[in-house]
């Protein structure tokens, strides 16, 4: 297949002296190239040890109420802060966090798929599945997706919030899949497809064995940004109380009650809304230099 | 060009019936009216209840095709129907449409546009120090929400009411009640009351065209034709402008279709955050409150306003690449 005549099986001596690097070497030294990417790697993962790790670092839980302090400033006690109630803004903010990545990975992995499934197929086989399933892209596209999964909020309200992922995935994926039927039918009639439709190989084998790995780098860029564009989703229904329900929060339910307080206790607002920002820039650092190593003929 | 255009039209149309009824099936089936009238106390009797809900159409005992085929009997003379509490849909939606429609309007034109000529000069002068600043700059605005970023130029305008000592800056409703005097006075009123509100969604706007046309901008400089017009003797402006940003344009217009769709969400947020009682606003009401009515008409106007937005961009499209005129 690709540049692997660096390996040679059984040990033997190597054939030619050229050491051809693997395609993922050549990415990966690409990505690691560019300062900006390599800086959003480093902060998302140490926010992800934040989300993950934070809670265990403080004796308060995210449902804890100190009673002996409300609204009271960031202090040794309290890092953040203390809500309202007297709940602990540190404790409420990295359990955000927490329920905003995950929920941003899950939904662009479903949506990202979902797209890759709909748009090779619609690619590939074209005529009426083709047609059919356009036309489904063309009037999901028509309404926003905002709109759409606030009008279904109630169906997952008091259940489950996988429910919510799957809702906004099912509302996220149409403008990838339109490119991704694009590169399909760019790929449909190359010679190692057709081979392998004279070889017998059935429809969707061919997309999952030939197609599918040969998009794989726009699927990846397509997922890494999806996550960016699944967090401000997420944490915008939240914002409204159309996601993630209390007594769980979200960092768009923190910041919703962070809000109208914002100028008079700025921690309500500002830990929740500046670690939002840095988490979407983060991604979207990664996303941008993914693309940068992966497509090097994509933008500057 | 004509014809394509009716085409296009006439399947928006039809694209704008099925959208509208998807979003009032989806509406009928997972809000329920009738919470709204069990939570009262004291509980009004079944038979009240039941009586309220058939009136308007909302009980959730009539079949859902049943309650559907009402509906657009009525959608066909252009009347959405009633509130849960009895009032119309369509005079509400009369008061708050022109809200909506002056911010999102003034948003549009001054986003893309300021967006375009900012992505474009950027992409001339790449790799200097304006160019990084500028690309830096959107890329931060671009990862903030719009949630924050009207909070953030929020607490901005406060800074500066305070630092003047008078408030240049309203952010709460857009005019003050009450307020006495002539045109002038109300007109400036209004005006800052707008800023903000506006200036949020323009921000967004810019970074989000600013990116994309640069990119697109940067694909067209380094082409031949570029090239080829500047050696004819072309002035560097006159090819920067009739050759590269035209061809730079079509890939933004395509984008200004898809777009659109973020921007209505973004004035829902915006709406619902400076207070002012525009579409995007009752819409987040009327999901809080089960009014399946309510909710129907504003997906409908928001479908009209997406596939108008994409006519837009197919006529920008036209007007732009000469292919498509002599195609259609």
């Amino acid at each position: 297949m690709r540049g692997q005549a660096d390996e040679r099986p059984g040990g033997g001596p190597p054939l030619d002296e050229t050491r051809v690097p693997s395609r993922w070497g050549v990415v990966l030294r690409r990505f690691l190239g560019r300062r900006l990417a390599l800086a959003g790697l480093v902060v998302l993962a140490l926010l992800f040890v934040l989300a993950f790790v934070g809670p265990y670092l403080t004796p308060w839980t995210y449902t804890d109420k100190d009673y002996a302090a409300f609204l009271s400033g960031p202090s040794t006690d309290h890092w953040f802060g203390t809500t309202q109630t007297g709940g602990d803004v540190y404790a409420l903010t990295v359990r955000g966090m927490q329920k905003s990545l995950i929920i941003g990975l899950l939904v662009a992995l479903f949506s990202t798929g979902l797209a890759a499934l709909v748009g090779s197929f619609a690619g590939y086989f074209g005529g009426w599945v083709d047609r059919t399933l356009m036309w489904m892209v063309e009037l999901l596209l028509v309404l926003p997706s905002f709109l759409l999964v606030a009008i279904l909020s109630p169906l997952f309200r008091g259940r489950t919030w996988l429910l919510f992922v799957v809702l906004l995935a099912a509302f996220l994926w149409m403008v990838t899949a339109r490119i991704v039927r694009g590169m399909t039918i760019s790929l449909r009639e190359r010679e190692y497809v057709l081979a392998a439709r004279y070889m017998g190989l059935s429809g969707p084998r061919i997309i999952f064995r030939h197609i599918l790995p040969n998009i794989s780098s726009l699927l990846i860029i397509d997922a890494t940004l999806n996550v960016s564009a699944a967090i401000i989703a997420e944490t915008g229904l939240s914002y409204f109380g159309f996601g993630v329900q209390p007594p769980d929060v979200s960092l768009g339910t923190l910041i919703a009650d962070g809000t109208n307080s914002a100028t008079t206790f700025p921690w309500l607002f500002g830990f929740a809304a500046g670690l939002l920002v840095l988490i979407v820039l983060s991604v979207n650092l990664v996303g941008d230099g993914l693309r940068d190593a992966l497509d090097p003929s994509s933008g500057a | 060009m004509a014809k394509f255009l009716l085409r296009r039209l006439a399947s928006s149309i039809v694209l704008v019936a099925i959208a509208a009824s998807l979003a009032y099936v989806l509406a009928a089936a997972s809000l329920s009216p009738r919470s709204n009238f069990e939570g009262r106390n004291p509980p009004p009797p079944a038979a009240v209840v039941e009586r309220e809900l058939d009136a308007r159409n909302l009980n959730d005992r009539t079949p859902i095709l049943e309650r559907y085929g009402t509906w657009a009997a009525a959608l066909v003379r252009l009347d959405f129907g009633e509130s849960w509490d009895g009032t119309s849909v369509n005079a509400e939606m009369a008061r708050r449409i022109g809200v909506s429609l002056r911010l999102l309007i003034i948003a549009t034109i001054l986003g893309s546009v300021l967006g375009v000529l900012v992505g474009a000069w950027g992409a001339v002068r790449q790799h200097r120090f304006s160019d990084h600043a500028v690309t830096f700059a959107s890329f931060v605005i671009l990862s903030t929400p719009v949630f924050v970023l009207a909070v953030l130029l929020e607490i901005a305008a406060v800074g500066v009411n305070e630092a003047v000592g008078a408030s240049v800056f309203e952010y709460t409703g857009e005019f003050t009640p009450g307020l006495e005097g002539g045109f002038w006075t109300q007109a400036v009123d209004r005006m800052q009351h707008l800023v903000l509100p506006t200036l949020t969604l323009v921000l967004a706007q810019i970074a989000i065209f600013s990116r994309y046309q640069r990119n697109a901008m940067l694909d067209v400089l380094g082409s031949d034709f570029v090239r080829t017009a500047q050696a004819k003797g072309l002035r560097r402006r006159t090819a920067l402008l009739k050759h590269a940003l035209r061809t730079a344009l079509i890939p933004s217009a395509t984008f200004f279709a898809y777009n659109f769709g973020l921007l209505l969400t973004g004035a829902t947020f915006i709406e619902t955050i400076f207070g002012w009682h525009g579409m995007g606003e009752w819409f987040i009401e009327s999901v809080t409150r089960n009014d399946v009515n309510a909710v129907a008409a504003v997906s409908c106007f928001a479908a009209v306003l997406v596939l108008f937005a994409g006519l837009l961009s197919d006529l920008a499209y036209a007007v732009l690449d000469p292919r498509i005129r002599v195609g259609a």
